[in-house]
């Protein structure tokens, strides 16, 4: 069965047989979203062109004109006909930044951080309270805001504030890392848990005694960049008209408009991270993550690597941060709780430690199996408990079925199991990265 | 002397119930001095009310309430540090089984409140019922978690077993949820109300002027950890089982070839660890009265963090660390709005307990009672 498949794949990997089944994947897929924009199938088919591009034997440019396609004029059209599949990319842009930076901490220099989100909380903070009327509220309690308040900052300053969002979380990656180098591996798992629960508890808190973050209430509202200038936005606006069917409005674009924020930054994370991977600083970081003792025999600087390690990590949720903050107009201390960190960390373990493509693998499965197929399942079965219908052998009615049962509020157990079982079964993850890959040939030899 | 020492009685009995004394009296009073120390010093600064007054009013009941929780933490400790000691991996999901063994507890009580036993039973025999069945659930979940999650991971390297540990947390925690509300959708689980435990037992001291409060409730936890601490302190040093375990935790492969069995002496160090933390769940549940599944993640977290202020991997330490951080936290609860005038109060007690943390690990990573074992990578 399994020679079979392989045989398959081969076949279907050579010729001009990879260039067909991409296109043809990327057209139905196109297709059946622009004809029925709710199908859950329909999307996923889409979404496996870009992992067909991955794997698929192409000619370089083709790969990147199809991807290029696929990404700047489908998704954007596409997600413009239905705003939610721009949510779902967008929120996969966001979770692949972060995924993509903890894969530096954990993946390359094999130090787990359980407190991720602590630095994806200082970039959305940062942005937060100055974006908002926050500055000129704070002798003022949570709640009882006065209505005359302005806000601080016009919105042209969030293009500043993405960057001061990257230096501020390097920085708290560099605060937190000072005390903890000395630490081993597990240990430094519990530390950096901690961490990350002392940034919530403080988001939480710090409504006295000067009213910083607003509380438990969280901040907004939060100002949105600026969208680009009528001359650029009427002519896509007027081309777009017949597509979707009607004129699109500023709210959807303000969405392409993020969407495209977040590609460019991931684009950058990616590319960061490929220079960094086989960069001095990243066989550094290999070295220590395999033998810290031999790493520092053989010269490398272990303080200032891993403090490079936790800030380079911790600098790309900062960026992230501040896009969120700014896309929700909202951010409160729930967002950053301890599930976060672990649902990053399940992205990048589900898609393999140290491996690039498969982080941003693993952070969009993670995405979709979350907001959509859990939420899908949650449809299913709110229609099962409308109908008469009974399990066969329990004699279980439907109709019996708690209400509070929701497929999509149960991310811990998906989560949980996924770690578990990846563990057992794949440590590697599922499109493991290619030094790992290397190292598992040579000794099969 | 040495005739004395080693006689059974002293060493099962006598021995680790004075230890616990000194050990609960000693950082209780070295606490108290400190803080009505700090009051003397900060007398002057804080005007409205006279700040020794204040603390010196409540202080008892402070002590009382942070060596109770103190307790509690200790026994849970000693979950995390046996395992650690015989596996060198922290068991991340040990504070799930602590709430496990809570929510059976307490859902044995509401069980005979439905059927009316509640009234009519000894309310100290039904303690005990919850408790055992608390520790027999917690126990053989242990068992299963590390059959499951941990038992194909061995020789892994480090970080392997610690993320599937992770993993059994949450998905522990989501599945007890799922389970507690398949049918009414309610994961909430309330102690049901009965018998004299929210009672208080006044003794008049003479020479202080509020008499002490001890709620009967408070008492029973501490008997009964008490107890509990005495009898593992036999079951490891003093039969051959326990025996066993110190060999496993000296040393693996020697022990092996002694003729131990060393995938059963894991085992049963899974199911005395997940025993102890089923039992400090139920009588976490007896104070807190009420549950939901995700308790157990602060308690947890704050009882990791006594066992490694003890210095992890040491029986003692687990207990001296759990009484401490109880009583620091108590003690922050009650005193930090109290000296701050208000800008920072009991709020932070929960993170609290990481700034130990961090210290212990920075200045003294054997801990207060750990030997230094020097860093393993």
């Amino acid at each position: 069965m399994k020679t079979f498949f392989s045989e398959l794949f081969k076949k279907a990997n050579s010729g001009f047989w990879p260039i067909v089944i991409t296109l043809g994947f990327l057209i139905v897929g196109t297709i059946s979203v622009y004809q029925s924009p709710r199908s859950l199938s329909a999307f996923l088919t889409l979404m496996l062109c870009p992992l067909l591009l991955y794997f698929m034997k192409i000619n370089m440019k083709i790969k990147i004109f199809i991807g290029l396609l696929l990404i700047i004029v489908i998704l954007p059209v596409l997600g413009i006909r239905n705003i939610f599949y721009l949510e779902v990319i967008f929120q996969m842009a966001v979770f692949a930044a972060l995924a993509l930076g903890l894969n530096i901490v954990i993946g390359m220099a094999g130090l787990l951080d359980l407190g991720y989100v602590a630095f994806y909380a200082v970039g959305a903070y940062t942005w937060a309270i100055f974006g908002s009327k926050q500055l000129s509220l704070l002798h003022s309690i949570p709640g009882a805001a006065p209505a005359g308040a302005e806000f601080t900052l016009s919105p042209t300053y969030f293009w500043l504030f993405l960057f001061l969002g990257v230096g501020l979380a390097a920085l708290a990656g560099i605060l937190l890392g000072l005390p903890v180098l000395r630490l081993r591996g597990d240990y430094l798992a519990i530390v950096t848990l901690g961490f990350g629960e002392v940034i919530r508890v403080l988001a939480l808190n710090l409504d006295k005694p000067l009213n910083l973050t607003n509380g438990p209430q969280g901040i907004t509202p939060i100002q949105r960049p600026p969208l680009p200038p009528e001359f650029i936005i009427g002519p896509i606006r007027t081309l777009l008209t017949p597509i979707v069917g009607r004129p699109p409005t500023d709210a959807e674009f303000y969405n392409v408009f993020f969407y495209f924020i977040a590609l460019f930054i991931i684009m950058i994370a990616i590319m960061v991270a490929t220079r960094l991977e086989d960069s001095r600083i990243g066989r550094a970081w290999t070295a220590i993550r395999e033998d810290e003792t031999a790493a520092i025999a053989m010269g490398i600087p272990l303080v200032r690597m891993k403090l490079a390690a936790f800030a380079a990590g911790a600098s790309f949720a900062g960026a992230m941060g501040v896009l969120y903050s700014a896309n929700r107009t909202f951010v409160s201390p729930e967002t950053f709780s301890f599930l976060q960190s672990i649902g990053v960390l399940t992205m990048v373990i589900l898609g393999g430690l140290g491996s690039i493509p498969g982080v941003i693998f693993g952070a969009s499965a993670v995405v979709i199996l979350n907001i959509q197929v859990l939420q899908n399942f949650s449809l299913y079965l709110s229609e099962l408990r409308q109908s008469d219908a009974v399990i066969p052998i329990i004699n279980f009615a439907w109709k019996d079925l708690s209400n509070q049962l929701d497929p999509a509020k149960y991310q811990k157990l998906v989560f949980g199991i996924i770690l578990v079982l990846m563990m057992i079964f794949r440590p590697s993850g599922l499109i493991p990265a290619e030094r790992r890959k290397r190292e598992l040939v040579e000794e099969k030899e | 002397m040495k005739q004395f020492t080693s006689n059974p009685f002293y060493k099962f009995i006598l021995f680790p119930i004075g230890q616990i004394l000194v050990f609960a009296l000693g950082a209780s009073l070295v606490l108290s001095l400190f803080t009505v120390l700090l009051a003397y010093i900060f007398r002057a600064g804080i005007t409205g009310f006279d700040l020794v007054e204040r603390v010196l009013l409540i202080l008892p009941q402070v002590v009382i309430n942070g060596l109770t929780i103190g307790f509690v933490y200790s026994t849970i400790a000693l979950g995390y540090t046996m395992v650690y000691g015989v596996l060198e991996f922290i068991n991340f999901s040990h504070s799930e089984i602590f709430m496990v063994g809570g929510i059976v507890g307490v859902e044995l009580m509401a069980y005979f409140d439905h059927t009316g036993a509640l009234q009519t039973m000894n309310q100290y025999v039904i303690i005990a019922l919850a408790i055992l069945l608390g520790m027999v659930i917690s126990g053989s979940l242990a068992v299963t978690v590390e059959r499951v999650a941990y038992r194909p991971l061995r020789g892994a390297p480090r970080l392997v077993p610690l993320i599937s540990a992770i993993g059994m947390s949450f998905f522990l925690q989501d599945a007890v949820r799922l389970i507690l509300s398949l049918t009414t959708g309610e994961f909430n689980v309330i102690l049901p109300n009965f018998g004299t435990f929210d009672e208080f037992l006044v003794v008049a001291v003479p020479g202080i002027a509020t008499p002490l409060r001890f709620q009967i409730k408070s008492i029973l936890l501490v008997g009964v950890t008490v107890l509990m601490l005495v009898g593992l302190n036999y079951l490891v040093n003093g039969t051959k089982i326990g025996k066993a375990i110190r060999a496993v935790a000296q040393d693996r492969p020697s022990a092996s070839l002694m003729g131990i069995n060393v995938n059963m002496i894991i085992s049963i160090t899974f199911l005395i660890g997940g025993a102890l933390g089923g039992a400090a769940g139920v009588l976490f549940a007896l104070k807190a009265t009420k549950l939901d599944p995700f308790v157990g993640f602060f308690p947890g977290l704050k009882a990791f963090t006594a066992a490694v202020l003890g210095g992890i991997g040491n029986l003692t330490g687990a207990l001296l660390g759990g009484l401490i951080l109880g009583l620091l936290e108590s003690f922050s609860a009650s005193y930090l709005s109290t000296f701050t005038n208000g800008a920072f109060g009991a709020e932070y007690k929960d993170i609290l307990a990481f700034a130990i943390l961090i210290l212990v690990l920075i200045l003294r990573p054997s801990g207060l009672l750990g030997q230094t074992v020097g860093q393993k990578a």
